[in-house]
């Protein structure tokens, strides 16, 4: 399977059915994607897969074969909303930001605090109680 | 620039947006193993036989007889074994550790256990297994109710609620230098560091715990990493290689401690213009099998049990127990959330049977500067909880709300409540954590075993140092915490890593300078090498506590706040919708505000769960929905807005006047949401009020 990753090109040799998330930290080496829950429940694991947010860990790699696959090491160190999340206390713990950050990548620019909580409805956060987070989104 | 009360950069912020920071699972090392835990099946009864149904080659394989020390987890009881021997007493119990180098391997292994069943016991109500009892009595509790205009009787329940930190518990070991690194998420580094001694039987010097980046804590990775870490080592050790042992989230919800259950009953005792007269509180908490921390979370429980209230007259029995349920243990809030839901609820039955406002029952009744507390402890100028209580009225329109609310699906509700900050009683003196700085080449390295876990210690603990020393936050490096080089903080608990250890940190610093003169501690380095300067706790004056009597100073001071709560109750589903609330809380000094908003904000998303939707169902000793699919935690859509009012009245106790503030956040929403619902019209007292207790309440008030 042929995978690409943040721009770089990958030959996977894996099951069809081993989870993309498996893949992205082992094979990849990119351990910035974090497994919480492994049922597609905490959204930790949220990469982006040609743009669309999905959970890494319900996705078998055999389904991400010729895609392109963003992960928070793709964004660099110096994206908007990475600054905006370090500046507005937006990660506390850290094991969920990642997958905050690229789900907040899917929303459209200039999003309402509404479009927000919807956007991040499959992103558990269990130290912010969310409002860091939409005000890092909302001033990114 | 002075760092505190400013909202400078984490120290930890980069790494953690960027991806980069390690946590124990992102963490390999060479010929490292994969481990699995072997757990018991049924809640209470003996081993018979253990019958391992796969080959072996490959595999390291630990059961209680190689445990190289004692097998016990060493906390305030040594009764809980590492792996069970023959007796089993709850679902979950560990009997046999396996590890091997491919994880599917490792999965596919089979063991059949056979077991001879005994009748266990889920009802803390009908246990006879003490776990800890205590007494706190002021005053004459009999008389004075006997005299009392009103009495008001009730009885409160709180559920087992799950830590629910988004990291599950992990921990690698790593055999070396003659014995064991144990590399992990984790709160108490020296915790580990006590029980891998015992555990493995092993000096001091033999054992390492290094803290890795750690995904959320709030107690859940206070005592347990204990256990785990003990199972990774005896593994490592016997393999010698390294174990990697992390849970599912499965494992980690049906295996792992959680906040203890209780049963509280109150009998009061008011006057028709509602003064309290006395207040009579029987604590019953549900320990689970073993003792772990039950005792302490007891004790803050009944500390906290009467709310921050005056009353002369205050008797408070609480007991732990023990039942066949997996042990209960540390959670954010440790007891407080429990009995200041209890007191809260009954606050506001008071007001109803008094026909009296709820705010003006509690305004009246509220703790004030030179009162004294359940222990008769006299609460001193930095006592608050009148001034939050009527912030926090004012703020929400809470009267006009009220009113404006009557007979509609909305209500508003309120709780007034404290935490004390610090180890209770005497236990920070017995703890005599120390911290020290160091001076380096950029400036001075923060030297304590406190364990930053989300909540910013290090950012914090660096403000502090900054402006002691009167140099640059930027030039305070802060780092993880290694027992190979670090001085016993003690704990990161208790809401005590600000003002206890921040207070020794603040001790450093003013030595350190006097040592160093007006030299900045890099030029200091440069001329003179490495400067280390270590503080020890110093119990402040005029603190007394009876351990005996449970009488004196409970905590060195307490934080104050007034949570205000309003819902919207769907009347075709009966579910509950918070959609605002107001908390207003006093907590000495914001070092860093974000932070400290980021603490309530997050406390009180936790606590609304705790009120309304948390709910470990236990199905014969187990938690029967052990997934993130059936245990619902609040996520964006079911948090409401907030209005965070942070106040700030300076306690001498802390550093530049800070308290505690990362549990008080957790104890004010479900009593102030269960007040809301009441004034709903509908009687709930206990949580969480799901839409099934609501409905069965609606039909008993229809």
């Amino acid at each position: 399977m042929r995978l690409r990753v943040n721009g770089r090109d990958w030959e996977v040799d894996a099951p069809p059915m081993a989870r993309l998330l498996d893949v992205l930290r082992v094979q990849c080496e990119l351990p910035g994607t974090k497994e919480g829950c492994g049922e597609g429940e905490c959204g930790a694991c949220t990469v982006l897969v040609d743009g669309e947010p999905v959970c890494s860990c319900l996705v078998p790699v055999a389904h991400a074969d010729g895609a392109e696959v963003t992960t928070i090491e793709g964004l660099g160190g110096d994206h908007r909303l990475q600054r905006a999340f370090a500046e507005h206390g937006a990660a506390q713990c850290g094991i969920c930001t990642p997958g905050m950050i690229m789900a907040a990548l899917a929303l459209p620019s200039s999003p309402s605090l509404d479009d927000v909580r919807v956007a991040l409805a499959g992103n558990i956060c269990r130290c912010t109680g969310y409002h860091a987070i939409y005000r890092a989104i909302l001033r990114a | 620039m002075p760092a505190v009360g400013t909202n400078v950069p984490r120290k930890d912020s980069t790494e953690k947006v960027t991806g980069t920071a390690r946590y124990v699972d992102d963490l390999v090392f060479p010929g490292m193993l994969h481990a699995r835990t072997i757990r018991s099946t049924i809640p209470r009864g003996r081993i018979r036989d253990v019958r391992l149904s796969f080959d072996r080659a490959g595999f390291t394989i630990i059961d209680h007889r190689d445990v190289t020390g004692r097998n016990v987890v060493a906390l305030i009881e040594d009764d809980q074994p590492l792996l069970a021997e023959r007796e089993i007493r709850h679902v979950a119990e560990p009997i046999l550790l396996l590890a091997h180098e491919d994880l599917d391997t490792l999965r596919r292994a089979r063991v059949d256990i056979d077991y001879e069943p005994l009748e266990p016991l889920f009802d803390p109500t009908r246990s006879t297994q003490l776990l800890k009892d205590l007494r706190i009595v002021k005053g004459d509790v009999e008389q004075a109710l006997a005299g009392a205009e009103v009495v008001v009787e009730g009885e409160y329940r709180t559920g087992h609620q799950e830590q629910l930190y988004i990291e599950p518990n992990g921990v690698i070991a790593v055999p070396e230098n003659g014995g064991v690194t144990v590399h992990g998420s984790l709160q108490c580094p020296f915790y580990v560091h006590k029980a891998l001694r015992i555990a493995l039987g092993l000096p001091d010097d033999r054992i390492r715990v290094v803290q890795t980046e750690t995904g959320g804590g709030f107690g859940g990775k206070e005592e347990y990493p204990s256990v785990i870490a003990a199972h990774a080592a005896l593994l490592a050790l016997k393999a010698k290689r390294p174990v990697k042992l992390i849970y599912d989230r499965l494992e980690d919800m049906l295996a792992t401690t959680k906040r203890h259950p209780s049963i509280v009953r109150h009998r009061t005792g008011v006057t028709r213009d509602g003064r309290l007269v006395a207040m009579d509180i029987e604590v019953l908490m549900d320990g689970g099998a073993y003792v772990t921390l039950s005792p302490v979370v007891l004790s803050r429980g009944a500390i906290h049990a009467a709310g921050p209230y005056r009353c002369d007259h205050v008797r408070i029995e609480a007991r732990a127990v023990g039942t066949n349920t997996p042990p209960n243990g540390a959670f954010r809030g440790f007891g407080a959330p429990q009995t200041q839901f209890a007191v809260e609820v009954q606050m506001e039955r008071i007001a109803e049977a008094l026909s009296m406002d709820p705010a003006r029952l509690r305004e009246l009744n509220a703790l004030r500067p030179g009162d004294t507390t359940a222990t008769g402890q006299r609460v001193e100028a930095d006592c608050s909880a009148l001034q939050v209580l009527q912030q926090a009225v004012e703020r929400s329109d809470f009267h006009g709300k009220r009113e404006r609310y009557a007979g509609t699906n909305r209500g508003i509700g309120l709780s007034l409540f404290f935490h004390g900050a610090g180890f209770t009683g005497s236990g920070e003196v017995k703890l005599a954590s120390r911290a020290a700085l160091c001076t380096t080449e950029r400036g001075v390295r923060i030297l304590v075993g406190s364990a930053e876990i989300g909540q910013g210690t290090r950012t914090m603990h660096a403000q502090i140092v900054a402006d002691s020393l009167g140099i640059p936050y930027e030039d305070v490096e802060t780092g993880l915490p290694d027992t190979s080089n670090v001085p016993d903080s003690g704990p990161t608990v208790a809401s005590r890593t600000c003002m206890v250890v921040g207070g020794i940190l603040q001790r450093c610093a003013s030595d350190l300078r006097e040592r160093i003169g007006d030299m900045h501690p890099r030029e200091h380095f440069t001329k003179h090498g490495a400067t280390v300067v270590t503080k020890e706790y110093e119990p402040p004056h005029g603190i007394a506590w009876d351990d005996d009597t449970y009488r004196g100073d409970a905590y060195a001071t307490y934080a104050w706040a007034c949570d205000v709560a309003e819902v919207e109750m769907d009347p075709d589903t009966y579910e509950i919708r918070p959609i605002h609330f107001t908390a207003v809380q006093d907590i000495g000094k914001a070092i860093h505000p974000v932070l400290v908003a980021g603490q309530i904000e997050g406390g009180t998303a936790q606590g609304i769960g705790y009120a309304l939707i948390e709910e470990v169902v236990m199905r014969e000793g187990a938690m029967a929905n052990a997934q993130m699919t059936n245990y619902l935690v609040p996520t964006t859509l079911d948090t409401p807005t907030m209005d965070v009012v942070i106040v700030e009245t300076p306690s001498h106790h802390g550093p530049f006047g800070a308290k505690g503030v990362g549990e008080m956040p957790i104890d004010g929403p479900a009593p102030a949401i269960v007040n809301a619902i009441r004034h709903l019209g509908l009687d709930i007292r206990q949580i969480p009020a799901t839409p099934e207790r609501i409905a069965e309440a609606a039909c008993v008030s229809a």
